[in-house]
């Protein structure tokens, strides 16, 4: 269950919007939230709030295969990333940092701003705002298994420490 | 079966359908400079070594010489661990961009499952492999246990007809195919460049298709291996025994398309995203502050060769910095030694060591608030190649020597 203020975006949202070539040689992750949607959206990094969520439309994500990417949502604070569609090297980066990624149609629902409650395992986005509801086809076990160990470093390590 | 179904089905041990989501063995795994951010999960996940020494290839090509004193260490850190784990191919600064430098070094051969993490993995699928882009994370994962996950694709075969009128090239197809389809028009399918025109094409060539697919969102971008493939590989694989076996050419795709480029016209990609494409004819005339040959995507000797017939006799405008970044030290040598490099360079051309260039905007000719460039890779998003209020032009190496020379976006069939 996550909640959280909306922050939503349109169509093809690329990686070099969500954190910019010029910050990739630093693989920290404070210092890529710092960064997080700058070219897009200069006012996201320094207001976003723990918890919050991105609503976005299609291929949310396309481009680049940096990790950096959803590492930076991630770590500004960014509790879910929602599309109507997403990149394919993005969608799963997300699932391998620990970062939820729900497909759903949801943008129509929501401004920037609104109050958001996300289910994960149940399959349900609501504004709590506007009291409209939708729903979606949970992820698969595996990677909801992977998400809730807090993405692919802690999963495996479990698994090779066995 | 289609390609993919039969690459996925031999690398799973099992026969696969489309949807099914398999646990896959990786036959080669590619990294670069975010080797450093693999190296880190590597060692988090409490891995102690890598699955196979023999199948993993790291390389430094997106910010070489180190730009930074950040870059510097972690180029080290990667170097060290590379000598340390014995790794039989680690390559340094020195050899170009990966998606040239595997290549040319014979790892890649058909049908193999390839992953790199890099999105433009694609393009190794000219020479008929499965090859996709996964993040840092993964392919420590990868590093470790020589698997993956991944889900079987819808199979997009695109036909592709008609001979190229001059001054266009594959660059130009493919950012009419991006233009057309969308950049999620081939959303986690595998694409099949198949018909006479791909027949037509060199290796060089068809890597720039491979290479782009992932523009439209294609999680790998194939050539069915033909002659030309087979002649190509045997100048670079050791023991390379001829292409055998059927790659699924004959298999009934989930969906086609068609194209007839007969007609096409030179292409430009306009800023912001690369599926914003139209003739020349329609930004001929747009002032330009830079323009680059180069990249993983159009850095290759036929490329080079092709912008440097059509600056040849002509100087570059004196408002426009140009730059020249070969893809790799082959390309690099054989350039110099066919005079192509002194020509470009007596023309006006400025060029630099092979590597990303300033492709990603790491270095080596970034843009400043305002400047508009138009080069030979392969996105243009905004803040790509430098300051967010710059604007990138995407185009073949035959326009942008044209624009070079004139300061502003030409038709290279006119010059």
């Amino acid at each position: 269950m996550a909640n959280g203020r909306v922050w939503k975006y349109g169509d093809h949202v690329n990686t070099d919007l969500i954190i910019p070539g010029r910050y990739l040689d630093d693989y920290n992750a404070a210092s890529l939230a710092a960064h997080a949607m700058e070219d897009i959206d200069p006012s996201f990094a320094s207001s976003v709030q723990k918890g919050d969520i991105i609503v976005a439309g299609r291929n949310f994500g396309c481009g680049s295969s940096r990790e950096q990417a959803p590492l930076a949502l991630k770590a500004a604070g960014v509790g879910a990333v929602v599309a109507r569609s997403f990149a394919r090297i993005f969608y799963r980066n997300c699932i391998n940092v620990g970062l939820p990624v729900v497909l759903c149609d949801a943008a129509d629902m929501f401004d920037t701003g609104d109050r958001v409650e996300l289910d994960l395992s149940a399959g349900t986005i609501c504004n709590l705002d506007s009291g409209g509801c939708a729903r979606f086809d949970p992820l698969p076990d595996f990677l909801l298994e992977i998400l809730e160990e807090g993405g692919l470093v802690p999963y495996m390590k479990d698994r090779l420490g066995r | 079966m289609t390609f993919a179904q039969r690459v996925l089905s031999r690398a799973s041990g099992r026969q696969v359908a489309t949807g099914d989501i398999v646990q896959a063995k990786v036959d080669l795994a590619m990294s670069h400079e975010n080797s450093a951010l693999v190296l880190a999960s590597f060692r988090e996940i409490g891995a102690k070594r890598i699955w196979d020494p023999a199948k993993v290839v790291i390389l430094f090509d997106h910010r070489v010489p180190a730009n930074t004193i950040k870059t510097a260490e972690s180029h080290r850190e990667v170097r060290s661990f590379a000598r340390d784990a014995g790794l039989p191919n680690f390559y340094d600064m020195g050899e170009g961009i990966c998606h040239q430098v595997l290549p040319e070094k014979g790892h890649v051969r058909p049908g193999m499952l390839i992953v790199g993490s890099d999105s433009h993995t694609t393009t190794y699928g000219a020479l008929g492999a499965f090859s996709t882009g996964i993040g840092a994370t993964e392919m420590a994962s990868v590093w470790a246990t020589g698997e993956i996950w991944m889900r079987v694709p819808e199979t997009l075969r695109l036909r592709i007809r008609g001979k190229l009128g001059p001054h266009v090239r594959s660059k130009d197809v493919i950012l009419h195919i991006i233009g057309r389809l969308g950049a999620d028009g081939a959303d986690y399918r595998c694409v099949e460049y198949t018909g006479n025109t791909v027949d037509a094409m060199s290796i060089a060539s068809r890597m720039v298709m491979s290479n782009m697919s992932i523009e439209m969102g294609a999680k790998a971008g194939v050539c069915f291996p033909d002659a030309a493939t087979d002649s190509w590989l045997a100048a670079r694989v050791p023991g390379w025994g001829g292409i055998s076996g059927d790659l699924g050419q004959n298999a009934v795709p989930e969906e086609q398309a068609e194209f007839d480029v007969s007609d096409l016209a030179p292409q430009v990609a306009c800023p912001h995203q690369v599926d914003n494409v139209c003739d020349v004819t329609e930004v001929e005339g747009t002032r330009i502050d830079q323009a680059v040959l180069g990249s993983c995507t159009n850095g290759r000797l036929e490329d080079l060769e092709a912008a440097e017939a059509v600056l040849r006799g002509h100087t570059v405008h004196r408002d426009v910095r140009f730059i020249v970044v070969p893809a790799s030290r082959e390309i690099y040598i054989e350039a110099a030694k066919r005079g192509i490099l002194a020509s470009l360079a007596s023309s006006g051309a400025v060029i630099v060591n092979p590597g990303c260039g300033p492709c990603l905007g790491g270095h080596q000719g970034l843009l400043a608030a305002g400047e508009r460039c138009i080069s030979t890779t392969n996105r243009n998003f905004r803040g790509r190649m430098g300051s967010p209020s710059a604007e990138v032009f995407l185009a073949s190496p035959d326009t942008v020597a044209a624009s070079a020379i004139k300061g502003e976006i030409s038709d290279p069939r006119r010059l």
